[in-house]
């Protein structure tokens, strides 16, 4: 016999399968078996059906497709026999999932066999039933399980339980019918049907108040009674599990507990007594009394509160903290976490323990422990947690750095009691994982620094003694490159000495080395090799003994193939050069910054754009200059809004020079290569024209529409005044091409409608027709137009007439016109005025058609046409 | 609530999946290699409890199967835990001293089970 008929017992087709060596082998066997079954489906076999549905499933569970069978199943169900009926109902369960139509079919020999005599039969309905009934099938089938909850076989009414259960999570309205069996269910003996009963009870509860208010007041007293007569019973041994009988439910009854008491004090005060004696009598030697300690006190935490219980609650989980068992130990620190919202005193007491777990080898357990430390910080224990947290963080994983590096410095910055002690932690964390902190937190930590004006001394050197050990980290560079560069002189004269430091010596040329290295490490990135420079132009002021090496320094990157770097280093070097009378000015201490303002730093902060110089009019958005720049400016405070991540000149120059601008306008940028020293060059070009410095450097506000206009029109002006110098011009016409690229029309002043271009409406060999435009300022609907008629050729034209017709959404109205005789050659106009109200004014342009009839020698000239070129917006 | 029961060896293969949710084939197979993934990797000292996309997976490692839960957050591990032990102790009542293999050639028997 052909081993792959259907006549192939199950059993052999999945020896043969498994006997396949390889991918391809299995593939041609179930390929070949899979058309012997479509086969036999075709020709409509009786006898085998079952034996090919169940292949089919097999076949399902190794992964092939198997949707052809899904009919078969539907057949096999509507047979009469058991066997039939029990693997027609697996491969519905199986091959089919409540989202399929096919489902549909079902419903009728489902309801059939819902109302069997056969009480398997029933139970095998009622199992598909639970497993894939879709909203439909729930609500025609409802009334049948509800029925059968009251079935006489105590299995039957579990299935039905379990059914319901499905059904009233897809159908929630039908919740009502089932409140009153359920709550018949709820007194059972038998154990199965207990449990579902109570497990239907919990689902309704959620899926409807009305049912919790019902269940509240009838049944906890019940329920109460139902779970000490458990907790009493004797030894059973049809439920005992490691010596507790029926764990299962006992867990089910306290999350029923747990849901009935949830915000009820009433209901909550009748379970205390049998909770605290499920507390303290379950033992907690085997996972199934772990498990129901672990129940039960969620269900202490969630109820209303009761002190003596919550103690009770935390002691259990402080024992559970110091089980061997990772498993114990990691619900433990779980549950920990909700009960430091009740409780905190009494987590706090097991802080140690917590502590030692975050060094525990078991990632989840890590992980969580460090969200419950966490969580556990306050102003009086920082101190010690943090000197934990960062000894760790030299030993942990690569992997679990970032977190810890992350929740170290969150740590720091909220808790930290002074400042000192918050940079010496900083300089640690850097120290170690410089590279896991992100910008916003070395930003901050900047920001602080400038802002203790004391420790800068202290600051400075303590950053010198680190980059001396450890070089590796990024950010520890650049925040001490800053440093460095500011506060070099504090360095070298060892000024404003803390009686905690050692005194060290530090050269002029020792701090410039310090530069030097990090600008030449290879593996520095270009945001560390800008900070580097600048810093040396800083140190070029204040050492000027080694002005010329950092000069050298310095010009060793003016061919650098990165845009950033370049740039920096022709004009700092050309300051360094040619402009040492302000260089000094140039690089005072930075003003301290203000850190409530840069703490509000979010989505509103603008970048400036700052305009170019050296010819190198450069405008690319290029995001490489954004990272550098970024310390720039975030330093930088701008004199009310926030900073951007983008430098800015400009406001380099306000803040050095004092200048005061009043509004804070800035401008959008989509970073133009930002450069510090551009503005100063452009000042030094065009000294002498304060205003127009002024207002060449600061440009319109686009986005702030509020603000006022002036100073924006006030530069706009300047741009267009030809009395400016070169640079200032070359400013503005970067800065007009600027403006460009972001809102086209710039901002209007208040008096007049905006003027429009006019357009030659249309022109022919012998007739021009210009439209001159305006609007009235409040009403931009409504245009009006004035044409003027020119005579193009050398005839008189006699008889004007004009005349136009508009679209459906637009109106004209047509005033008479100033005459109807055009002298020739352009000798006269006819002016004639029109009114054009566009009622999808900014949806639809104008357009309009025009018929000019007019006489020449008495002959009649009719001229049309289509006008298409009105200006857009009106 | 539990998801999906996935009952697999170490190779990978899946002996027994029911699922409690609707998904599509491929995401089944998607799940079921990720859950795979997941477990064959862990360390017998760590905790059977793992995190998986938005849900947890409770696991218990027999001889050479794993059987896999796919729970809520918000439910008792613990508790699941026993329950896979129920299982397997059903099972072995069933087929009194069941191995992989019995599991394999009368799937159709233990798919009514759960």
């Amino acid at each position: 016999m052909n081993p792959f008929s259907s006549g192939t017992r199950l059993r052999d087709m999945i020896r043969a399968i498994r006997a396949c060596k390889t991918a391809a082998e299995e593939r041609a066997v179930v390929r070949k078996e899979c058309a012997a079954i479509r086969a036999a489906i075709n020709e409509n076999d009786q006898d085998y059906r079952h034996r090919n549905l169940a292949k089919l499933m097999f076949i399902h569970m190794l992964g092939y497709p198997t949707h052809f069978g899904q009919m078969e199943c539907l057949k096999l169900i509507a047979s009469p026999g058991f066997p039939e009926k029990r693997i027609g109902y697996l491969g519905l369960m199986l091959l089919l999932d409540e989202r399929q139509e096919v489902l549909m079919l079902v419903t009728n020999s489902v309801k059939q066999d819902l109302n069997h005599t056969n009480q398997y039969i029933v139970g095998l309905a009622l199992c598909a039933l639970g497993n894939i009934c879709s909203a439909e099938m729930a609500r025609d089938l409802a009334p049948e399980v509800e029925r059968l909850l009251q079935f006489r076989d105590p299995n039957i009414r579990k299935k039905a339980a379990l059914c319901s259960i499905r059904i009233i999570k897809k159908v929630p309205d039908l919740a009502e019918n089932f409140i009153n069996p359920v709550a018949a269910l709820l007194k059972e003996k038998h154990h199965g049907v207990l449990i579902t009963g109570i497990q239907l009870c919990t689902d309704l509860c959620k899926v409807s108040p009305e049912a919790l208010e019902y269940f509240r007041k009838k049944c906890t007293d019940g329920l109460v009674r139902t779970l000490r007569d458990l907790v009493n019973s004797p030894y059973a041994p049809e439920y005992d599990i490691a010596g507790i009988t029926d764990p299962f439910l006992h867990i089910r009854l306290l999350k029923l507990l747990r849901v009935l008491g949830q915000g009820d004090a009433d209901a909550s005060d009748a379970m205390n007594d049998i909770l605290a004696q499920v507390a303290t009598k379950t033992e907690s030697n085997k996972n199934a009394g772990n498990a129901i300690l672990y129940e039960c006190v969620e269900t202490i935490m969630s109820i209303e509160d009761n002190g003596g219980l919550r103690v009770l609650a935390i002691n259990i989980l402080g024992r559970f903290l110091s089980n061997r068992d990772n498993n114990i130990r990691y619900v433990a620190l779980n549950m920990l976490m909700r009960a430091i919202t009740v409780d905190a005193q009494a987590v706090q007491r097991h802080r140690s323990t917590i502590l030692e777990c975050v060094k525990d080898s078991d990632a989840s357990i890590r992980k969580r422990a460090l969200e419950l430390v966490y969580l556990l910080v306050n102003e009086s224990n920082v101190k010690p947690l943090t000197k934990e947290l960062v000894d760790y963080l030299e030993v942990s994983d690569q992997d679990f750095k970032g977190d810890l590096t992350a929740k170290i410095c969150s740590i720091i910055e909220k808790f930290s009691p002074e400042k000192i002690w918050y940079i010496d932690q900083m300089l640690k964390v850097l120290t170690e994982a410089g590279n896991f902190v992100k910008d916003e937190v070395w930003h901050a930590l900047v920001v602080v620094i400038s802002n203790a004006s004391d420790l800068h001394g202290y600051t400075v050197r303590a950053l010198f003694r680190a980059l001396q050990t450890t070089a590796e980290q990024e950010s520890l560079v650049r925040v001490a490159v800053w440093c460095i560069g500011e506060y070099g002189d504090l360095l070298v004269n060892n000024a404003g000495m803390l009686n905690v430091e050692d005194p060290i010596t530090v050269t002029e040329s020792d701090a410039v080395d310090v530069v030097e290295s990090a600008i030449k490490r290879h593996a520095s990135d270009l945001t560390t090799k800008s900070m580097a420079l600048i810093a040396l132009l800083k140190l070029s002021s204040r050492f000027p003994s080694c002005s010329g090496r950092i000069k050298d320094i310095v010009v060793q990157h003016k061919g650098s193939l990165v845009l950033e770097l370049q740039q920096r280093s022709l004009e700092f070097n050309s300051i360094i050069e040619k402009h040492q009378n302000i260089r000094s000015a140039l690089v005072e201490r930075m003003p301290v910054l203000d850190e409530a303002s840069f703490g509000g730093r979010r989505a509103s902060s603008l970048p400036n754009t700052v305009s170019t110089s050296n010819g190198t009019a450069v405008k690319l958005p290029n995001g490489v200059a954004k990272p550098s720049a970024a310390p720039l400016v975030d330093l930088l405070d701008l004199s009310d809004d926030v900073p951007a991540p983008s430098s800015s000149g400009g406001d380099f120059l306000q803040d050095l020079l004092g200048v005061d601008l009043a509004p804070a306008t800035q401008s959008e940028g989509t970073s133009q290569a930002p450069k510090a020293g551009t503005d100063v060059l452009l000042d030094l070009l065009s000294i002498g024209s304060n205003p127009a410095q002024d207002n060449s450097v600061s440009t319109p506000d686009i986005l702030s529409s509020a603000q006022d206009h002036k100073p924006a029109i006030a530069s706009l002006d300047v741009l267009a005044a030809p009395s400016l110098t070169q640079a200032s011009s070359s400013t503005a016409s970067n800065m007009m091409d600027l403006l460009d690229g972001f809102t086209p029309a710039p901002p209007k002043p208040a008096n007049n409608g905006p003027a429009y271009p006019s357009i030659v409406a249309f022109e022919s060999s012998s007739l021009r027709l210009t439209f001159n435009f305006s609007k009235q300022p409040g009403n931009p609907q409504t245009t009006t137009i004035s044409g003027t008629f020119t005579n193009l050729s050398s005839n008189v034209f006699t008889d004007f007439v004009f005349q136009a017709a508009v679209p459906k959404f637009l109106q004209l109205h047509l005033d008479p016109a100033s005459g109807n005789s055009l002298p020739a050659s352009g000798n006269g106009t006819i002016t004639q005025s029109l009114k054009v109200t566009n009622s999808q004014h900014g949806k639809k342009p104008l357009v309009m058609r025009l018929r000019i009839a007019y006489k020449v020698d008495g002959k009649d000239v009719l001229e049309e046409g289509q006008i298409n070129n009105f200006p857009r917006d009106l | 609530m539990i998801r999906f029961i996935l009952l697999q060896n170490r190779q990978g293969k899946t002996r027994l999946a029911k699922y409690y949710v609707p998904l599509e084939d491929s995401e089944k197979h998607k799940v079921e290699y990720e859950v795979h993934r997941l477990v064959v990797n862990r360390d017998p000292k760590f905790t059977n409890f793992v995190e998986f996309r938005t849900h947890k997976v409770i696991y218990r490692r027999y001889a050479g199967l794993f059987f896999s839960l796919c729970v809520d957050i918000t439910d008792n591990e613990l508790a699941y835990l026993e329950c896979i032990h129920l299982f397997v102790e059903i099972l072995d009542h069933f087929f009194s001293n069941v191995c992989e293999l019995d599991l394999v050639f009368n799937f159709h028997k233990v798919l009514v089970l759960p």
